[in-house]
């Protein structure tokens, strides 16, 4: 490919994001409604779940605590793969008719995102000063409004493992690929579409596509700093 | 009434005892002082009075009722208030953080209003209400965990070293509340301190705190002029300790032998008796040799062996045979023109030496 090639591809990349082509404007809108959806679901599902993990002692924690860091790194393909022989037509789960729909992508995503969220939820939990549990307590909380308040104080923390696992979330390929199929209009999202243009040839949507992504993950970025910063300077008030 | 009441109270971690046999009883209205050296289990004792752990041994009663049974600990925990020595402050502003226990008790937004107000007035932090906490300065940080406490007037009040990482104003404003507080509204309150001045201040009534062990009970004077053991005593600053015999008890005057040196107290020891004599160096005192008599039973000639001033007050070691230590006011150490190896007398009151069998 030459040089002239790439350069076009982006002039024509950029025509397209700018005229608000319709293909890539529907990719993108798909993707982001997967991504969020499979986040929120998981967040709902996760923050309680770490919560649960802090504050019980239970035989085997720091195994699990352990399994969960380790799916943190889970292969995308590998999730992609178990999930599909369970919801395939010959799986446990196929009654269910979830492969390549929406539906089973924002599940392949869960699995990918729930560890990290709740581990993440765990580490931050485990790391705020061991003497606001009891102060809390002290303060005459029930159980629930005491899980409540510490949420509330690692409101920073919490919110930048979420924004980790849209992250994750959003730039998998190959669990969307398995379970969604890549079908145009339908589960056809801007990881596998660039996988696909850029095998076909077109470059041009495939660029753009990418450079959406890329913005995405940008934007991600971003706005995980402005908490992070936001949420140090608060700290450093405390030293 | 007694409205805390401790039987055998005992706490272990695992191996670890620390603490041992705790048997206590706290009247209403009072401010039970508990004094120790760090490490002798104080805060454990306050966190299993304010029913954040469970004992592993003995009984306990908070305001009648037995925590063990079930609902009541929760309950009892909502008619208590805890303040820690390094107050955890949640990221919020002041209002949210003190207005915390009462959202908790589900009060009125109005209600939580006006007693966080009236809170902040009473720490005297008025205006502090949007700030956030976070930025606060230790002594205001202490002030306002210490409102967060108070806001659901609490029966009993907990409070674990409240002043030990203060600087003197703060303290003195956090030691003002306390007094003004069961003062005014009757709050029994139980302060843990290793400083025994504070203590002093504060407490009507003190237990010493020592190795797990509550060792003595009493007002303060008790604990400072007759500590029960010789830790105590070291504990409680008594400057002098001396190691004697009893040669002689006459109706409850004993005579004791202090390396050669004799010592008359009051106290019930028989002939033959090992004892520790212990008097603070306040009650020891000084005049140049050679001058009036004085009623004092002990006394000893000796030469000047060091003077540490620490104004208004100075501390003087005189060499008798034995080192007796004397506490002097600086204007008087001037007037005496007291300076080392000068001779001097010092004199003791039999009634101000506190005699302990030695163990």
């Amino acid at each position: 490919m030459m040089a002239g090639e790439i350069v076009d591809g982006f002039i024509q990349a950029i025509q397209l994001i700018v005229t608000g082509n319709p293909e890539v404007m529907r990719i993108t809108l798909l993707s982001l409604e997967i991504s969020l959806t499979a986040t929120l679901l998981s967040a709902l599902i996760s923050i309680p779940a770490g919560a649960l993990l802090y504050y019980h002692e239970f035989f085997g924690k720091r195994v699990l605590v352990n399994i969960l860091q380790t799916l943190y790194a889970l292969p995308t393909v590998l999730a992609g793969l178990l999930l599909f022989l369970m919801i395939s037509h010959q799986g446990p789960l196929g009654f269910l008719s979830l492969l390549y729909t929406p539906y089973g992508m924002v599940i392949a995503q869960m699995i990918l995102v729930l560890p990290l969220i709740t581990g993440l939820t765990f580490s931050t939990l485990n790391g705020i000063d061991p003497a606001m549990r009891p102060t809390v307590l002290s303060l005459g909380a029930t159980k629930l409004q005491s899980i409540g308040t510490l949420i509330l104080e690692t409101r920073f923390g919490i919110l930048a493992a979420v924004i980790l696992g849209f992250g994750r979330a959003i730039s998998e390929v190959g669990a969307a690929m398995i379970i969604g199929g890549n079908i145009r209009g339908y589960t056809r999202v801007l990881t596998t579409a660039i996988s696909l243009e850029t095998s076909v040839g077109d470059f041009a949507l495939a660029i753009a596509l990418g450079i959406i992504l890329l913005g995405v993950a940008v934007l991600v970025n971003i706005v995980l700093n402005l908490i992070q910063s936001g949420s140090l300077v608060k700290n450093s008030w405390a030293s | 009434m007694n409205v805390i009441e401790t039987e055998g109270l005992s706490k272990r971690y695992g191996e670890q005892e620390i603490l041992r046999e705790i048997s206590l009883s706290v009247p209403a209205g009072r401010i039970f002082g508990l004094i120790g050296p760090s490490g002798a289990g104080k805060s454990t004792l306050l966190r299993l009075l304010d029913l954040l752990e469970i004992q592993t041994g003995g009984k306990l009663r908070i305001l009648g009722e037995d925590p063990l049974s079930p609902g009541s600990r929760f309950r009892l925990r909502r008619r208590m208030g805890m303040l820690h020595q390094k107050p955890v402050i949640f990221q919020r502003t002041v209002h949210e953080n003190i207005a915390i226990g009462l959202k908790y008790r589900r009060e009125s937004r109005d209600r939580i209003d006006s007693r966080v107000r009236d809170a902040l007035h009473e720490i005297d932090l008025p205006g502090y209400s949007p700030r956030p906490a976070r930025t606060l300065s230790g002594g205001e940080a202490q002030r306002v965990a210490l409102a967060r406490a108070l806001v659901t007037d609490p029966e009993i009040l907990f409070l674990d070293e409240p002043t030990a990482n203060l600087d003197p104003p703060s303290t003195e404003k956090i030691e003002e509340i306390i007094l003004r507080l069961n003062r005014e509204k009757g709050m029994t309150i139980v302060l843990s301190t290793h400083d025994m001045l504070q203590g002093q201040r504060l407490a009507g009534s003190m237990g010493v705190l020592m190795a797990g062990r509550l060792t003595q009970v009493g007002n303060s004077l008790e604990i400072f002029q007759r500590p029960a053991t010789e830790d105590i005593a070291r504990f409680v600053r008594v400057e002098n300790i001396l190691k004697g015999l009893v040669i002689e008890n006459r109706e409850g005057e004993v005579t004791v032998d202090v390396s050669g040196k004799i010592f008359r107290a009051v106290a019930p020891m028989q002939p033959g008796m090992r004892v520790n004599l212990l008097f603070r160096s306040e009650d020891v005192t000084i005049d140049l040799a050679g001058s009036m008599k004085s009623s004092a039973r002990n006394v000893f000639s000796g030469k000047i062996k060091q003077l540490v001033a620490s104004r208004p007050v100075v501390q003087v070691v005189i060499d008798c045979g034995i080192d007796i230590t004397a506490l002097v006011t600086a204007s008087s150490a001037e007037d005496l023109a007291l300076s080392e190896g000068r001779e001097v007398r010092v004199s003791v009151k039999a009634t101000a030496i506190h005699v302990l069998p030695e163990r």
